[in-house]
């Protein structure tokens, strides 16, 4: 999408929403610095949200959007959980389905973009819950990673069923009381992330979203390293402070236990050999790009 | 943005010509060729410009899936893959059909039921995807023969949903089929259904269009919904979502959804009409006996009024062409002269004299038979029977040792 195409005609300007001229005036498409410090100052790409107070996920959706590298021509594929009431409120295109079924739409999806835009690069993102990923939709998400299907995965784990209740997850710790759990989980929380990387998954992170500098690194090589290599895995804690029984202000310092060194969410990564030879060459290209625009700032 | 009148006539990459389907289908030359319904099906879709096929085998439809694989592997299509089961396979369709590609799919009986949640979503999204059924028996114990079942189910979809009789009907169909579903006031799924074996794995002659001529490609910015694929703004009108918000605008929201596409399905009668020739079919319309039937009950039907014409007694035929939409107004005027309506199935439940029975006055009229199940063939005999028995006619033909 050129930024050419949000424009709105002057002749309905006054009559278009607030926030839709917020968008156009001020929303970081087409930006190749875009960030997490962009927000507050620059328009979001998401709007109110209508999780629950203090929902870890609100902050991780922030944070990913203001990371996407290619917001302009990316389209997210979510499931049904929590985060399918958010996505209505996203200023990129989204398509919720059903409960699952993500990464075959995705799948589907990514083919036909090539298909139809040989040329130009169309990211898609994959964003659904821990029940969605490893549950009812393990035999698809797999799939697309055998099939090296070329899009990012991003899992929120909550380590539960949050929207319907709190039952339980593939994901959720072993002995966790839950819904559906009622002596306690029988089994280890799958291990997804080694899963990912034996399935053929060329970068996986496994970690929380406390930090959004560390959200925002790792969402711009998953999708990078999805564009031009083959598929990539994130896990996030996000936890679901409501069936966990915390505090609005609580999940913050849930995650910040959680990432403790002996820790579930320590930070755990895996880079494929052709990923690190891309990460090291982007970085290369930034560099040299930054540097010519402080040149030619310099001589401005 | 494709426009589709600026390429008729000039050449896809396989060079092929985009040709206006119209004129395709009414006036292009037609070579008669002796294939097997599969071989049509893959016929069919190398003149259809698809852009995206996604294949999982399932007796009896596996052998027109591989076909089309041939078909990508000549670059007839933009991508072609195996998914890992039906349901994934029609969320994999959901995908493409999203990002704007025309997509083409292929499945039968037990595959069909698996992926049924998908169905109502296609039509939800106005994903205009061509998905051909090729029935086969559903229920235990295991059967893979032909039983028309599952397009009980697929009638409360949402889906447009057409019965072919014939490979003729099958190869016509497809390509005319895409038409009537892209249309911007339908943009809608298609079913296209027919009985396994009887027509997939049977030879017959058929008359194809040239095999260089090919249609318009799909143009998704005619969708009465936006194309997934950030082309067009994203439009945040929702200022909440639709689900799970115990709210009476939510509700209204959902419920006024269906009713368009119900509504949708309702407008793709005049569009069907058109490249159809009619909803239905019908023979001796002045008959008092009728037969209604659909798919290859049609073709033994029209046996079975052969053989009672050489007996002396006369009878009608409505073939219907279109389940949804239905043509009620159409079978209403063919049947308004009958004093016996009788409905051949292929299937245990009838559902098709059930819809009958719902459209028409007076439904002590409709018999609702003979009817075969598992995948056995219907001779025309049987049919020929079942009116002389309802009649109290004498009985011709013994039918012990007959079957399959
Ligand atoms: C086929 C089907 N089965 C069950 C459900 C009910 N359902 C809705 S959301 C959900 C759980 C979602 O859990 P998860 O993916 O972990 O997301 P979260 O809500 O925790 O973010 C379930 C079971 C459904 N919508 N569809
Ligand atoms: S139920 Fe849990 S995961 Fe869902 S919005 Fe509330 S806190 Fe977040």
């Amino acid at each position: 999408m050129s930024k050419e195409k949000i424009k709105i005609s002057e002749a309905l300007y006054d009559i278009m929403p607030s926030d839709y001229q917020d968008l156009v005036k001020s929303a970081t498409y087409g930006k190749e610095d875009r960030g997490w410090k962009d927000i507050g100052n620059n328009k979001e790409l998401i709007e109110q949200h209508s999780l629950c107070a203090g929902c870890p996920e609100s902050m991780a959706f922030r944070y990913i959007l203001a990371s996407l590298p290619n917001p302009e021509d990316t389209v997210m594929v979510g499931s049904t959980g929590c985060t399918s009431l958010v996505f209505p409120m996203v200023a990129v295109h989204n398509i919720h389905s059903l409960f699952g079924n993500q990464n075959a739409i995705a799948s589907g999806l990514k083919r036909a973009l090539s298909v139809r835009f040989p040329d130009r690069t169309k990211d898609v993102v994959v964003l659904a819950g821990d029940g969605a990923t490893v549950d009812i939709g393990l035999d698809m998400t797999l799939q697309a990673w055998f099939r090296q299907e070329k899009f990012t995965t991003i899992c929120f784990d909550n380590e539960l069923y949050a929207n319907t209740g709190g039952q339980e997850s593939g994901l959720m710790q072993k002995g966790f009381v839950a819904k559906m759990a009622p002596v306690g989980k029988l089994f280890d929380k799958v291990r997804l992330p080694e899963i990912a990387r034996e399935s053929g998954c060329h970068y996986v992170v496994n970690c929380t979203v406390s930090k959004p500098s560390l959200v925002e690194k790792v969402i711009r090589n998953a999708v990078h390293i999805a564009r031009e290599i083959g598929p990539t895995y994130l896990q996030l804690y996000t936890p679901c402070i409501l069936e966990i029984g915390k505090n609005s202000m609580e999940g913050l310092q849930e995650m910040r236990d959680s990432e403790k060194p002996t820790e579930r969410f320590a930070y755990k990564e895996y880079v494929s050999e052709p990923a690190k030879q891309l990460l090291a060459e982007l970085a290369a290209k930034d560099k040299e790009r930054k540097a010519a625009a402080k040149q030619l700032a310099g001589k401005a | 943005m494709a426009d589709i009148h600026s390429v008729i006539g000039t050449k896809n990459k396989k060079g092929q010509t985009y040709t206006d389907t119209w004129k395709l289908m009414n006036e292009a030359p037609r070579t008669p060729s002796f294939y097997t319904g599969s071989e049509v099906i893959k016929e069919a879709v190398r003149r259809a410009s698809c852009d995206v096929m996604i294949a999982y085998p399932i007796t009896p439809q596996s052998e027109a899936a591989a076909l089309i694989g041939e078909l990508f592997a000549e670059g007839y299509i933009g991508d072609y893959f195996r998914g890992e089961s039906e349901f994934a396979v029609m969320s994999q369709c959901a995908g493409a059909a999203f990002g704007g590609a025309r997509v083409f799919t292929t499945t039968a009986g037990p595959g069909t039921m698996r992926a049924m949640e998908n169905f109502p979503m296609w039509s939800g999204a106005r994903l205009p995807i061509q998905m051909i059924v090729t029935c086969r028996g559903i229920n235990s114990p295991l059967s893979i023969q032909p039983d028309t079942l599952e397009i009980a189910y697929l009638l409360n979809t949402g889906m447009l949903v057409w019965h072919a009789e014939t490979a003729q009907d099958f190869f016509d169909w497809i390509l005319k089929g895409y038409m009537v579903s892209e249309e911007p006031d339908v943009h809608l799924p298609l079913a296209l259904c027919c009985d396994g074996f009887f027509v997939t794995h049977t030879k017959d002659v058929v008359n194809l269009t040239p095999a260089d001529m090919c249609l318009p490609p799909y143009d998704p910015y005619r969708s009465p919904v936006p194309c997934m694929d950030m082309e067009c703004p994203p439009v945040r009108m929702m200022r909440d979502p639709f689900v799970m918000k115990s709210n009476y605008i939510s509700y209204a929201t959902h419920a006024s959804w269906q009713q368009e596409v119900w509504a949708a399905v309702e407008r793709s009668r005049k569009h069907s009409i058109k490249w159809l020739n009619g909803l239905i079919d019908v023979e001796n319309a002045d008959a008092e006996i009728m037969l209604l039937a659909s798919g290859t009950a049609v073709s033994q039907s029209r046996e079975a009024i052969r053989l009672l014409e050489d007996e002396g007694v006369r009878c009608g035929l409505v073939k219907v062409k279109t389940l949804r939409p239905w043509p009620e107004e159409e079978i209403r005027e063919a049947t308004k002269n009958a004093k016996h309506i009788f409905v051949p199935e292929f299937n245990v439940t009838g559902w098709l004299a059930k819809e009958l029975k719902a459209t028409i006055p007076n439904h002590e009229r409709v018999h609702a038979g003979p009817r075969v199940a598992g995948g056995m063939t219907m001779p025309p005999e049987i049919i020929v029977n079942e009116i002389k028995t309802t009649l109290g006619l004498k009985k011709s033909f013994v039918m012990a040792g007959r079957g399959s």
